[in-house]
């Protein structure tokens, strides 16, 4: 694959606030066509990383090339070229969803329809009301539909499905997977990892600023040569089993039991195990420590030290460092 | 959401793998577009928010018939009230604060909640921005200019311009005037550190300046060191300028100059413009303090 394959190319990347290193040598590359989606705890650098991607936020140093550009400096034509849904916004609140569509449509060289686009994102109901008057959700979904109505190539959305209903996540899964096959590249964070498996053909985790692991949902910190682990009843009660081949195991239950496994159960590590796991060794290792809220935090990952230490870290880590504190540098 | 409806306008615009062919635009016709829009939209969204469109054009009005029924009198030795004269100076206190201060507030809250960082991310001309509220600026302007002439002429007895010279005095006052405050008002944005402490922060230079550039205070009743620090700024001489447009010539005896120099008014606030613009394209954040 060349590189003129590649909307983002990222190389040691750094940016720090002050003494808060928010992101510490990131490499990272994305085709384009594809739905890379950046997982990692609270405070790991993902809204960093992706602002600077959008051109919002200046590096300290590393390479960074988006859509062939450097986003520092590109111009508004590159900006045509891609679409942003920020973390959190809240303006325009006198304006109607269809105003407000149509307002930003007027900005881009070769828009959507915009009353199409207020359809996509399940708003048509709503299209008359005040911005005003949205639930959070619905809110969201119009964030949703000012970043693609310019019909970017590639597009960035940071927790997109943040405050969304069950109902509502489906549907903007649709709508991701559409504009994928429409050929939209979309880099997306999430602190879901059923909805990084359900979209993305790559999944990255970072945590405390650096890469941990990188690759298919499926493949992850190697999930698919992970053992599988075996349950079911016997004789004298549960009996589980960690194997490389479940399926001759289930063969000889079978024979063993003479048909049906009472209560069998084969089950692979889920992505949130690997993510866990993977969290885990990462806060163990480096200082990235999992911040207040994480999954990390609340469930005690396999191959990380005691919860309570971990906990003591993190109120040590800089990553607390409140939000106010003298930033490194202006835009 | 409807995923029947993805095969809509776009989609057949693009093949997978493939950057779609992208139409271009001129930049002069880009920028017509998005200030068009722009405007419109401020438009709406400052007479949707109907009690800032109240209050807004209210506070001038309340103040001039305050001040104008606690300073009772004529100027010394003249048949001009010291109500007349209020009218001319809240004329250029209303003026400075639909431009300089609801702007500079506004764009403050603007820039905190995040309005302004998703307009940059797109590919707007910047300037639309800045254009769209001089739309907005402009149509308050002139609605609380002509509020306060009409409530001068019938209630205080403010003659209207009485010649087509004192007309257009009146006209680039006002314009010139409102430039100038409309662009230090975003210049001023930028100073607080919130929009929480917009308000207070914007509050408090801007009304040491009415105070002394003879808005809540005739200018007769100023000391000359006073006027001389206001002359630095433009408030001062948009109120000069409504006094030459609207009182009798003789009134500008009184005047610290001994009489009413156009030139000078003109050149204070083109200058000021500059500055101000200048200043506003080195400082204007499109983010929050501490982004980036
Ligand atoms: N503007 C800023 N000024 C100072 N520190 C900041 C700023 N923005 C982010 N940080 C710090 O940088 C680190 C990374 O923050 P970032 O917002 O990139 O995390 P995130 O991965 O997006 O987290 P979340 O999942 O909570 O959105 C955090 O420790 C944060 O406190
Ligand atoms: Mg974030």
């Amino acid at each position: 694959m060349g590189p003129a394959d590649l909307v983002i190319e990222v190389r040691g990347l750094r940016k720090a606030y002050g003494p808060v290193v928010a992101v510490d040598g990131l490499d990272l590359e994305m085709t384009r066509g594809e739905v890379l989606a950046l997982l990692g705890p609270n405070g790991a650098g993902k809204t960093t990383t992706v602002e600077i991607l959008e051109g919002y936020r200046r590096r300290d140093s590393g390479h960074a090339r988006v859509l062939g550009e450097d986003p520092q400096h590109a111009g508004a034509a590159w900006r045509a070229r891609r679409g942003v849904v920020l973390q959190s916004c809240d303006d325009v609140v006198d304006l109607t969803v269809r105003e407000c569509v149509h307002h930003f449509s007027h900005f881009y060289p070769a828009p959507a329809q915009p009353d199409e686009v207020i359809e996509r994102v399940g708003l048509g109901a709503k299209r008359d009301a005040r911005i005003r008057s949205l639930s959070g959700g619905q809110r969201r979904r119009l964030d949703v539909a000012l970043g693609i109505v310019g019909q970017p190539e590639l597009l960035f959305l940071d927790e997109p499905t943040t405050g969304f209903d069950p109902e509502a996540r489906r549907g903007f899964w649709d709508l991701v997977r559409d504009l994928a096959g429409e050929g939209t590249s979309i880099l997306l964070t999430t602190h879901y990892l059923e909805e990084a498996e359900a979209l993305a053909s790559r999944v990255a985790v970072i945590s405390g600023g650096r890469l941990v692991d990188m690759g298919p949902p499926g493949e992850l910190g190697g999930r698919h040569d992970r053992p599988a682990e075996v349950s079911w009843l016997g004789p004298d009660g549960w009996q589980r089993t960690s194997t490389h081949e479940p399926t001759r195991l289930v063969v000889q239950l079978q024979a063993a039991f003479g048909g049906e496994v009472p209560g069998l159960t084969v089950r692979r590590p889920s992505l949130e195990d690997i993510y866990l796991e993977l969290i885990g060794a990462a806060g163990a290792e480096g200082g990235g420590a999992p911040a207040e809220g994480s999954p990390a935090r609340r469930r005690t990952a396999p191959a990380g030290p005691p919860a309570r230490a971990r906990v003591g870290a993190a109120a040590k880590a800089p990553a607390e460092a409140p939000a106010e504190a003298p930033a490194g540098g202006e835009p | 959401m409807s995923a029947t409806l993805s095969e809509g306008a776009g989609a057949g615009l693009r093949g997978a793998g493939w950057a779609p062919a992208r139409p271009t635009v001129s930049p002069a016709k880009a920028l017509v577009k998005a200030s068009l829009s722009r405007g419109h939209v401020e438009v709406l969204q400052f007479f949707r928010s109907k009690d800032a469109v109240v209050f807004t054009l209210a506070l001038p009005v309340v103040l001039l018939a305050l001040l104008a029924s606690i300073l009772s009198g004529h100027v010394q030795g003249t048949s001009v009230s010291y109500s007349q004269v209020y009218v001319t100076g809240l004329l250029a206190g209303g003026l400075a604060s639909t431009s300089f201060l609801n702007l500079g507030v506004f764009i403050a809250t603007e820039r905190e909640n995040g309005g302004l960082k998703r307009l940059a991310g797109t590919p707007m001309p910047r300037a639309a921005y800045f254009l769209g509220k001089v739309v907005v600026v402009l149509i308050t302007s002139v609605l609380e200019v002509a509020v306060l002439m009409v409530m001068g002429h019938f209630l205080y007895g403010v003659k209207f311009p009485a010649s087509l010279g004192r007309w257009w005095v009146f006209i680039w006052v006002t314009l010139l005037g409102g430039t100038a405050m409309t662009l230090l008002g975003v210049a001023a944005s930028s100073i607080p550190r919130s929009a929480r402490s917009a308000g207070a922060v914007l509050n408090l230079p801007f009304l040491v300046l009415e105070f002394i550039s003879g808005v809540f205070v005739p200018f007769t009743q100023l000391s000359h060191t006073l006027l001389d620090i206001a002359g630095i700024f433009p408030l001062r001489w948009i109120a000069e300028g409504y006094r030459s447009a609207l009182l009798p010539s003789f009134i500008q005896q009184a005047e610290i100059g001994h009489r009413w120099d156009h030139v000078q008014m003109a050149a204070v606030m083109g200058v000021w413009c500059v500055v101000a613009l200048v200043f506003a394209a080195r400082t204007f954040r499109w983010t929050a303090k501490g982004e980036g």
